[in-house]
C-alpha cells in the first residue's frame, strides 16, 4: 500500500506544481511584458485600499481565477453542446499529465525504501511526452468545431495544420537526442548528463546536440500556441481563434492549458538539454569542483540542491518564453509554414543523418 | 474460473473501452462523433498493450494513431464543407447484407485466431522494456519489410503531392495556368498601394476644387 501512498503524493506534488507555476507564470507574463514594454503593469491591487503596497501577485494569483471562475458561462445557440464543454478538458488533460514522465530528483531512501523523484517509472518517457503532445492539438480542434463559429474552425483549422508541421520537426530531432543518449528514458537521461567532459564541463546535451536543442525548443514553443507562433487565436485576424466562443471558466481553462504547455516544454529542454535536475559538479557525495577537490555534502542537501536545481531551471526556460513571446511579432501563415517545412525538418533530418553517421564511425553502434 | 484481481478489473476496463469506442464508431451518426469514439477505442488498445507490458507499442499506439491519423482525419472532416448534414451511412444496401457479411468476416477471424499458434514465454518471464528487442528485430531480422514499408509510405507521399499540386502540366510539358490574373480594379489598385493612391485622389480633387 505504500506504493500507493508514494504514488498518489507523487502525483500530486507534480500536478500542483504545474498548476501553481501555470498561475505563477501568468503574473510573470504581466509584469515581463510590462517591463519589456516599458510600462509598470498589473498595480491596480489592494485590499480595500488599507495595505500601503501593491499586491499585483496575489491580484493574479487568487482574483483573477475567482474571477473567471464565477463569470457566465456562456454557450452560443448553434454550438454542440457536449463537445463545447468537452473541449477545455483535452486541451487541459495532455498538458497536465506530461510531466508525469520527467524527472525532477535523483532516487532517495525514504523509510528503507527507495523512491524514484517522478511520477511514473516509465522505460519509454521520451516516446509518452511526444505521444501526450501531439494529443493537444485535440483541445483546439474540438473547440473550433463544436463552437460553430467560423472564426473559431478557422482558428482550430490552423492550429491543427500548425501543430502537425511542429511535431515532425520535433520528433525527428528527438530521433537525434535519443541516438546520442542510447536510450528513451528520461532518468537515464539526466544520468547521463551527470559526468563531466574536458575536466570542468557538465556533459548537458546541449553542447552535444546544440540543434537538436534549438529545433525542440522552437517547435515545443510553438506547439504551445504563443506568440509569434499564435496564428490559431491571433486576436487581430479572428477574435480569439478556436476559444472565441469560450467565457468564464472554460475560457480560463484553455488559457491554464497554454501556461501548462510552457511549463511542459521547459520541463523538456531542462531534462533533455540542460542536465535535469543535475546540479554541476554535484554528485551524489559532494560536490567534485574541477581544481579544488571534493566539498562532502550530506544526502538530504543534495537531494534539496537537486530540486532546486531543476525548479530553477524550469523557471529560466518559461521567463525565456514569455520574453520570445513579447519579442518577437507573430508569424504569417506561409512564413510559418515555410519555417516548419522548409527550415526545421530538413535541419532536423540532416541533424539525424549527421549524428548517426557520427556514432557509426565512433564504433558505439553495435 | 480465473481469480479475480486488479489486474483482471483493468484488463476488463481496457477491453470494455475498446468495444465501446468501436461501437461508438459505427453507430453515432455524426462523423465527428465517430472519430471522437476512434479515439477512445485507439486508447482501450493502447492499454491492453500496457497490460501486456508493451509499453512502447502503446506509446506508438497513441503517437501514431490517437496524435497523427485521427487529428488528420479530423482536420479533413473540418476541412470538408457542411459534412456534419452529410448522411454518412450507406442505406442503399440494407442492415441485413451487411450483417451477413460482417458475420462471416468475423467467423473467418474467429477460425483463424482459433487456429494460430500463439507465442508464449516459458514461465511467465517477460523482459522488463521491450524498446531494445522491438529495435533489434527490426532493424536486424525483419530489415525487408521494414524498408520496403517506407517505400511504400515514399510513393504515398509522392502521389499525395501529385494529386494536391496546383498547375497541370500539358501533354507537351508546357504548364498551363490555373486562371488567368484577374486585372486590378481601381478598388485592390488603392488596396496594394494605398498611400500613393490616396494621395493621388486628394492631389486630383485639389485640382478639380479650382
Amino acid at each position: 500500500m505504500s506504493l500507493w501512498a508514494i504514488g498518489a503524493v507523487k502525483s500530486l506534488l507534480v500536478l500542483v506544481f504545474v498548476l501553481q507555476l501555470s498561475a505563477f507564470l501568468l503574473w510573470i507574463e504581466r509584469k515581463g511584458s510590462a517591463l519589456i514594454q516599458n510600462r509598470i503593469g498589473a498595480n491596480r491591487a489592494n485590499i480595500f485600499g488599507v495595505v500601503p503596497f501593491n499586491l499585483g501577485f496575489l491580484n493574479t494569483l487568487v482574483a483573477d481565477p475567482i474571477k473567471m471562475f464565477t463569470k457566465e458561462d456562456f454557450i452560443p445557440a448553434g454550438c454542440d453542446r457536449f463537445l463545447h464543454a468537452l473541449a477545455p478538458f483535452m486541451a487541459l488533460f495532455p498538458a497536465l499529465i506530461t510531466f508525469a514522465a520527467i524527472p525532477f530528483g535523483d532516487s532517495i531512501v525514504l523509510g528503507g525504501e527507495t523512491v524514484e523523484l517522478r511520477v511514473v517509472d516509465l522505460d519509454v518517457g521520451l516516446l509518452y511526452i511526444l505521444a501526450m503532445v501531439s494529443m493537444g492539438v485535440y483541445g483546439a480542434v474540438i473547440a473550433g468545431w463544436a463552437s460553430n463559429n467560423r472564426w473559431a474552425l478557422l482558428g482550430s483549422i490552423r492550429g491543427s495544420a500548425q501543430m502537425i508541421s511542429y511535431e515532425l520537426a520535433m520528433g525527428l530531432a528527438l530521433v537525434s537526442v535519443v541516438l546520442s543518449y542510447g536510450t528513451l528514458d528520461m532518468q537515464d537521461m539526466v544520468h547521463a548528463q551527470g559526468r563531466t567532459v574536458l575536466g570542468f564541463l557538465p556533459a548537458w546535451g546541449v553542447f552535444f546536440q546544440p540543434v537538436a536543442f534549438i529545433i525542440i525548443f522552437v517547435a515545443g514553443m510553438a506547439e504551445s500556441k504563443r506568440v509569434p507562433f499564435d496564428i490559431p487565436e491571433a486576436e487581430s485576424e479572428l477574435i480569439a481563434g478556436y476559444f472565441t466562443e469560450y467565457s468564464g471558466g472554460k475560457q480560463a481553462s484553455f488559457m491554464l492549458a497554454d501556461f501548462a504547455e510552457v511549463v511542459v516544454v521547459a520541463g523538456l529542454v531542462t531534462t533533455l538539454f540542460f542536465g535535469g535536475w543535475q546540479f554541476p559538479w554535484l554528485a551524489a557525495d559532494g560536490f567534485h569542483l574541477p581544481l579544488m577537490g571534493t566539498i562532502e555534502v550530506s544526502a538530504l542537501v543534495v537531494t534539496l540542491l537537486q530540486l532546486m536545481a531543476f525548479s530553477l531551471k524550469v523557471l529560466f526556460f518559461c521567463w525565456l518564453q514569455i520574453l520570445v513571446r513579447w519579442t518577437v511579432p507573430r508569424f504569417r501563415y506561409d512564413q510559418l509554414m515555410d519555417l516548419g517545412w522548409k527550415g526545421m525538418l530538413p535541419i532536423a533530418l540532416a541533424n539525424v543523418v549527421f549524428t548517426a553517421a557520427l556514432i557509426l564511425a565512433r564504433g558505439e553502434g553495435s | 474460473m480465473e481469480e479475480f484481481s486488479l489486474s483482471v478489473a483493468a484488463f476488463y476496463f481496457m477491453a470494455g473501452l475498446t468495444l465501446l469506442g468501436a461501437g461508438g464508431v459505427v453507430f453515432t451518426e455524426n462523423i465527428v462523433y465517430s472519430a471522437l469514439s476512434l479515439m477512445v477505442s485507439f486508447f482501450g488498445v493502447a492499454g491492453l498493450y500496457i497490460f501486456l507490458n508493451a509499453d512502447f507499442v502503446a506509446g506508438v499506439q497513441v503517437l501514431v494513431y490517437v496524435g497523427g491519423v485521427l487529428v488528420l482525419t479530423l482536420f479533413a472532416v473540418m476541412l470538408t464543407h457542411q459534412i456534419a448534414e452529410i448522411e454518412v451511412s450507406n442505406k442503399s444496401v440494407g442492415r441485413v447484407p451487411a450483417l451477413l457479411i460482417c458475420g462471416g468476416l468475423f467467423l473467418v477471424i474467429a477460425k483463424a485466431l482459433r487456429g494460430a499458434e500463439f507465442f508464449t514465454t516459458p514461465g511467465g518471464q517477460v523482459s522488463e522494456s521491450s524498446t531494445y528487442g522491438i529495435g533489434n528485430l527490426l532493424l536486424r531480422e525483419y530489415i525487408l519489410p521494414f524498408e520496403l514499408a517506407s517505400v511504400v509510405l515514399l510513393a504515398v507521399l509522392v502521389g499525395a503531392v501529385v494529386l494536391s499540386r496546383k498547375e497541370v502540366i500539358a501533354p507537351d510539358g508546357t504548364p498551363v495556368p490555373e486562371r488567368e490574373t484577374i486585372p486590378l480594379t481601381e478598388g485592390q489598385r488603392v488596396m496594394s498601394s494605398p498611400r500613393a493612391a490616396l494621395a493621388g485622389a486628394a492631389a486630383k480633387q485639389k485640382v478639380s476644387d479650382v
